[in-house]
């Protein structure tokens, strides 16, 4: 069962579609308990970085999100937003706070490139890494510029090169939707479902 | 690099694809889940779901529609058509729709424009404007193509970034299912006017008409009759597009 973390401010019918194509059960959930022992636990984003955080700790749920993630046997799945969460901080509201497990700040994206970045990109893994080269789907204004120390990643470009996604453990954090982008991200759904650990 | 879209468009009449010539004369072009799902698999980037139904029982059904077409589609959904309040976008975004695309709502109360982006975020905040050539400006239409605004499309672009949209859906009414290319100078002065993505729309015939257009400005294109009438499949236009040099999604 995968428990979808619902925040109330992300659009989630997507990745619950995502999911029923790949006939893997799902569930919403608001539940500290639901996120500590659950074995596949989805941090959706969509929407804005103070609401998002605000509604974490609205419903109780910041430790266990954190002790999960920083527990690495555990697979957890952090997409768009739910990938910047993972840093302390964004210049998008500059007095939220993140959940802090990255000591890391989300910047906007620069001069010279289109602001929100809509469509799709090329994803390349930084070193040798259990996920593969791609397509994918972006939908983002800010992003994460330079790789966690401890994490896998793969990268960008957009106006320079960015972070487009990071894996630790059974951890995977996405900038790009996996379940908006065809059958290249539906593999990536399927490689952290079935567990790989980086 | 960022890939150019390419952007499948389906205006939906009562469950029914439909495709008309400047927004009049609707015919019978297919099931709306079937064509989805038949477009993302030659390739398209995103689909577009008009809404071209009049009446609220048939929006319900529109609903209906777009859940079913979301089940399939692994590719982002825009949805627009008659969305008049920030509760009508929430509804069609409850349905599976990622991006929502307001139009006669927007020119009448411009704020609804900055409401959404704050709730649901400017990427999903998507403002169609329908235009034609009146002289020295390009007009705004709307209530689909029946009512001429007071407005200049270029300035109203350039405002509807100002207010927090995240994409604009450029239509020239001039051109719509003429098959005789995009407004080419429209789109210049749109793209020049506003730093947001933009899509072209109306005129398509041909892969030469979506070069011109991403030549101009243009981020994505969207064709309808191009693809319904079958006489070229997405696979097709993107593989034209790529040995012209511009950079497609390929897998």
């Amino acid at each position: 069962m995968i428990q979808i973390i619902n925040t109330g401010v992300a659009n989630i019918r997507s990745l619950q579609a995502a999911f029923d194509r790949l006939d893997l059960t799902w569930n919403l959930t608001v539940s500290a308990e639901e996120i500590t022992t659950a074995t596949h636990v989805v941090l959706p984003g969509v929407g804005a970085f103070a609401a998002a955080a605000e509604s974490i700790d609205q419903l109780g749920l910041r430790k266990a999100i954190i002790d999960r993630i920083n527990h690495r046997e555990s697979a957890t799945l952090c997409i768009c937003l739910g990938m910047q969460l993972l840093c302390e901080s964004s210049e998008e509201s500059q007095s939220a706070k993140g959940l802090g497990i990255i000591p890391k700040a989300i910047t906007r994206f620069g001069e010279g490139v289109k602001i929100p970045q809509l469509g799709w990109n090329e994803v390349r893994p930084v070193d040798n890494g259990p996920y593969l080269a791609g397509e994918a789907y972006f939908a983002n204004s800010y992003r994460l510029e330079t790789a966690p120390d401890g994490w896998g990643a793969a990268e960008t470009d957009y106006g320079g090169t960015f972070i487009s996604s990071i894996w630790r453990g059974r951890t995977l954090a996405c900038q790009f939707h996996p379940e908006l982008s065809g059958t290249w991200g539906e593999s990536v759904l399927t490689q952290w479902i079935e567990g790989i650990t980086c | 690099m960022l890939k150019s879209r390419i952007i499948p468009c389906l205006d939906v009449n009562e469950g029914r694809v439909v495709k008309g010539v400047k927004f009049q004369n609707l015919r019978d072009a297919g099931d709306p889940v079937e064509l989805s799902f038949h477009y993302q698999d030659q390739g398209a980037d995103e689909l577009v779901l008009l809404d071209v139904t009049a009446t609220r029982q048939e929006r319900i059904a529109m609903l209906e529609t777009i859940e079913r077409v979301r089940q399939k589609l692994s590719i982002p959904l825009t949805v627009g058509g008659g969305i008049g309040s920030i509760e009508d976008a929430g509804r069609l975004l409850n349905a599976g729709a990622d991006k929502v695309s307001i139009n006669s709502a927007a020119v009448r109360n411009p704020d609804l424009i900055e409401a959404m982006s704050a709730r649901f975020g400017a990427q999903c905040t998507v403002v169609a404007i329908d235009a034609k050539k009146q002289g020295e400006i390009f007009q705004v239409l709307t209530r689909s193509g029946t009512t001429a605004e007071a407005i200049d499309a270029v300035a109203w672009a350039a405002r509807a970034e100002a207010l927090g949209a995240g994409e604009i859906l450029l239509t020239s009414f001039d051109r719509d299912g003429t098959r005789s290319g995009y407004d080419l100078p429209m789109l210049s002065a749109v793209t020049d006017a506003c730093s947001l993505p933009v899509i072209a729309s109306g005129g398509a015939d041909s892969v030469a008409h979506m070069v011109e257009a991403f030549e101009h400005g243009a981020h994505a294109v969207l064709a309808a009759s191009i693809f319904h009438d079958a006489n070229m499949t997405v696979g097709e236009v993107k593989r034209k597009l790529a040995a012209a040099g511009v950079h497609v999604r390929t897998d």
